[in-house]
């Protein structure tokens, strides 16, 4: 009983710890790339200040928009939310550890990619049509390679279930496992691509010809835009849990642990979201944003690896059997 | 022993994305360096068999790997591709995307082979065998998708890197047979740039599809 208790905690804990690191994190990397081009930037803490200012404003629609237009925000920043809160980040221990499944979460984040776009249509305003059809176009290239890339860590694994597979890693001895590193790579590559990053879409524009992302919500406003922008945020951070799950859990808290070990659990993750907030600035100011039409080439290459990855990972464990 | 087979997988794997960025690659002299960087994975890959295998003779044809084909052919193409004047894009007869899946293909089909031929050999054995047959056919598919003269002598040389990698897994092959290929290569290598010059000479282009003209074929 206790340590049902204890597992509520934590799922709780986690799902409200993610709400409050995802903003923090955009707003990291925005401080980044501000002062590597050496700019002031607005502090951290504005990200926080932009939501809550778009929470007390109300929402202007357009005079066509439907219900799905009002209705479509919060079941997006619901179905992320959902998805970041199963993904293990402190601990592995949690109370909805059977759901925490990656198959699970990649129809999750599926479901919320189809609400947007759809929702994006509902107007009919030209830019949420080119919006969605680029959005759908990279999620039909970045999905097959996220479903090989989790495949692969769970052909080591033995299991797709997130908080087993980390388990699993932390127990075995540090080896050199290249097909890790392929779908490190692959993953690292789908993240940029499905959180509207620099190479393949610019965060930081509006009213461009190229943009997907801020196409797709460019009608939203206020409170609707808060819940959008929230989702934003959020889904970056599930891809950096994702990647720190899946290829650096050591520190992560196992299932029975002391609250002290939790603490340390925590820390961890911080740290290593800090520095992937970081590390996702540099990169951003240090490549230029690619063409439309090369997307294609630069998932596709994302895709190569992660079957290199996966065919290296059953060579390996068929010749050591 | 695990830790062993570590290294040499984790070697076996890097050429073979050096060959999947040699398919990829269309810019000459990158395609050249990634050459040569798999040139040296091949060198790094031997000398470890031969750290782990105790075969002292393993680590005189890494040494040729290393500056045979990670050092002077790269350095020759590279004096050729200048004197050529082409450094612009290689174009390839087949497109990138379709070259991709192809080459993945082809990757899969030696994984799957090798493992189901071989399945009472050894573990070294079988990896190496089955990492080189998918080098080698990979090579293959680079002579294939490609036009220019250069990145084909590259797609033939990388094909001789996966064939030393399935030597050196399978263990046997003598010290004799292993100089006089590296040297035979070298002498390709000579014949092949006789040609190139040949065919410039001839044609004012590397493009080989100008030789399809005098074989009478494509009017």
């Amino acid at each position: 009983m206790a340590s049902q208790i204890q597992s509520f905690m934590a799922q709780g804990a986690q799902m409200f710890l993610v709400l409050a690191v995802a903003p923090a994190a955009a707003g990291i990397t925005r401080k980044v790339k501000a002062r590597l081009t050496r700019r002031q930037g607005p502090p951290v803490i504005q990200v926080y200040r932009d939501l809550l200012k778009l929470i007390r404003k109300d929402s202007v629609l357009a005079g066509n928009a439907s219900w799905f237009f009002r209705s479509a925000p919060y079941v997006i920043f619901a179905l992320t939310w959902v998805a970041t809160a199963l993904v293990p980040t402190f601990a592995s221990g949690l109370m909805f550890n059977w759901a925490a499944d990656v198959v699970a979460l990649v129809a999750l984040i599926g479901a919320a990619r189809v609400l947007l776009a759809l929702a994006a249509m509902d107007v009919g305003t030209s830019f949420g049509g080119i919006g969605s059809s680029r959005e759908m176009m990279i999620a039909s290239l970045a999905e097959p390679a996220t479903l090989l890339v989790v495949l692969t860590t769970a052909l080591t694994a033995g299991t797709t279930r997130l908080p087993e597979v980390a388990q699993f890693l932390i127990s075995q001895p540090l080896e050199i496992r290249v097909s890790f590193a392929l779908a490190f790579v692959a993953l690292s590559m789908v993240a940029l691509a499905e959180n509207a990053r620099i190479p393949v879409d610019n965060p930081a524009t509006h009213l461009e010809l190229t943009m997907v992302h801020e196409a797709m919500v460019l009608e939203y406003s206020g409170r609707h835009l808060a819940m959008i922008e929230a989702a934003a945020h959020l889904k970056l951070v599930l891809y950096i849990s994702l990647i720190i799950c899946l290829f650096l859990p050591f520190g992560m808290a196992p299932l029975e642990g002391e609250p002290i070990v939790w603490m340390i659990g925590l820390g961890a993750y911080l740290a290593k979201v800090c520095f992937s907030a970081v590390a996702l600035g540099v990169w951003e100011v240090s490549i230029a944003k690619m063409r439309v039409f090369r997307v294609s080439e630069f998932l596709g290459s994302a895709f190569v690896f992660s079957f290199l990855a996966i065919l290296l990972a059953f060579l390996s464990r068929e010749v050591l059997r | 022993m695990t830790h062993g087979y570590d290294v040499a997988h984790f070697l076996a794997g890097t050429m073979l994305v050096a060959s999947f960025t040699l398919l990829y690659q269309d810019r000459i002299f990158a395609v050249l360096n990634t050459f040569a960087a798999q040139a040296m994975a091949l060198a790094l890959a031997v000398a470890w068999q031969g750290y782990v295998q105790h075969h002292p003779d393993l680590f005189i044809t890494a040494a040729m790997a290393f500056g045979l084909k990670g050092i002077v052919i790269p350095l020759a193409l590279n004096r050729m591709v200048v004197r050529l004047g082409i450094h612009r894009d290689v174009d390839q007869a087949v497109n990138v995307a379709m070259a991709m899946f192809l080459g993945l293909g082809l990757t899969s089909l030696a994984l799957l082979l090798v493992l189901k031929v071989t399945p009472g050999a050894a573990s070294f054995t079988r990896e190496g065998l089955a990492l080189a047959l998918a080098i080698i056919l990979l090579g293959f598919l680079m002579m294939i998708t490609r036009r220019n003269a250069v990145t084909q002598i590259v797609g033939f040389m990388s094909i001789e890197n996966g064939l030393i990698l399935a030597a050196t897994g399978a263990r046997g092959m003598p010290l004799v047979v292993e100089v006089s290929v590296a040297f035979s290569v070298l002498i390709a290598l000579f014949v092949f740039a006789v040609f190139v010059f040949r065919i410039r000479e001839r044609f004012d282009s590397v493009d080989i599809e100008s030789l399809d003209r005098v074989r009478g074929e494509r009017r």
